[in-house]
């Protein structure tokens, strides 16, 4: 910030010495490469999961309060919405869950840092499989009847 | 090639090819700018020419008034971090010709650090995070008055971590620094890495104490931003991961 000079330690009071304090300029993108975008899809599906197990938490400890509207809210889930929700769910976690044994192995083996490009591609390729083998049946179980 | 060429009398200086280059720059001047703005600049340019080049011929011809760091010029001093292209780079060692020319060059401040005018930040909270890490030799006197030393495998453990230029591009390329400015930031560690593994110091537990801390090593996420903008390629998320185990572990 420019400093203030000597002469306006004289008081000029029709005019107040404009003092503001540093702020910081809205920023702009990086662009980050697989690592970076790694970490923000983990920290997006792990959000995700936390606030779903919040939810599922309060649900099943429904049962105590009343079994009856344990079961109205468990046919609630029962909707083709909920059945596409569910896809959603398994993506996240199936990601946050292999892209965690990723960060593992970057933490903890020289090997995993310096291949972590080529460990994030494979974190993809397995996640990719375990969505091929889960969709199709989950879309079966929803929309199959 | 052919020999033929040699033969013939080598013609006039022919003209050096020349292109015309965008660089749209952030610009900020706190006397009048609410918020930074884009500025375009066309310059014309040799093939040889790096972002820093560009720079100085649009200060020096075009408009004086654009605020930059620079003083070796040659990728030593890390001075003239920024961040090109949307990434960290030195602007003295990154050639235009390896740059898309075909698209403008977008040209800005390193992130995190306060703004102080166009491309120059306050470097302040990055060399207090430097400094508290201890970036010097703890050692008691030698043993026998004479030198202290050192074996070639054990000045090749942190080798890698010696060549760092303090220019901030890795701290500010880092998604936990710039929403956490108490981080140690990467060039922190790097450096605390430089004298952990250094067999003639005898402070690495009072170093990994202080990167025990919770802005410590462990806010590390493992974006790998920082090792992809060190302009001296140090393995700087090796490096900090090296320094967990080490904490884990207890001892270098």
């Amino acid at each position: 910030m420019p400093e203030k000079s000597a002469s306006n330690l004289v008081a000029e009071p029709q005019s107040p010495p404009k003092i503001r304090s540093p702020k910081r300029p809205a920023g702009t993108l990086y662009r980050g490469n697989e690592g970076m975008w790694s970490w923000v899809l983990h920290r997006i599906t792990g959000v995700s999961i936390y606030f779903f197990l919040l939810v599922h938490i309060l649900d099943t400890a429904l049962v105590r309060v009343s079994p009856d509207a344990y079961n109205i809210v468990i046919d609630s889930y029962k909707t083709p919405l909920m059945g596409l929700a569910e896809i959603g769910l398994v993506a996240a976690i199936g990601f946050h869950a292999i892209n965690g044994l990723r960060i593992i192995l970057i933490d903890f083996w020289a090997f995993g840092a310096k291949h972590q490009r080529t460990l994030f591609w494979v974190v993809i390729g397995i996640w990719l499989v375990l969505l091929a083998g889960f969709i199709p049946r989950q879309l079966m179980h929803v929309f199959g009847g | 090639m052919s020999t033929a060429v040699a033969d013939k009398k080598p013609a006039a200086a022919e003209e050096i090819p020349t292109f015309t280059a965008t660089l749209i720059i952030r610009r900020f001047d706190p006397d009048v700018d609410e918020e930074p703005r884009w500025e375009d600049f066309d310059v014309e340019l040799y093939a040889t020419d790096r972002v820093l080049d560009a720079l100085h011929k649009i200060k020096w011809e075009q408009d004086g008034s654009l605020t930059f760091r620079r003083s070796c010029a040659h990728g030593i001093c890390g001075s003239d971090a920024m961040r090109i292209n949307g990434r960290n780079r030195l602007a003295c060692k990154t050639l235009i010709k390896d740059l898309d020319i075909t698209k403008p060059i977008y040209v800005e401040a390193i992130k995190g650090l306060p703004l102080e005018k166009d491309l120059i930040v306050d470097m302040e909270p990055f060399f207090d995070s430097y400094k508290e890490i201890n970036p010097f030799l703890m050692a008691g006197a030698t043993k026998g008055g004479k030198e202290r030393k050192q074996s070639p495998v054990e000045r090749a453990r942190f080798d890698d971590t010696t060549k760092c230029i303090l220019c901030a591009a890795c701290t500010s390329s880092c998604p936990v620094f710039w929403t956490d400015g108490q981080y140690f930031g990467p060039a922190a560690i790097v450096n605390a890495h430089r004298f952990i593994f250094d067999s003639r110091d005898e402070g690495s537990q009072v170093r990994l104490d202080i990167l025990n801390d919770k802005e410590g090593v462990w806010r590390c996420r493992t974006t790998f931003n920082c090792t992809d903008a060190c302009p001296r390629g140090i393995q700087v998320t090796q490096a900090i991961a090296e320094v967990k185990q080490a904490i884990i572990k207890g001892k270098p």
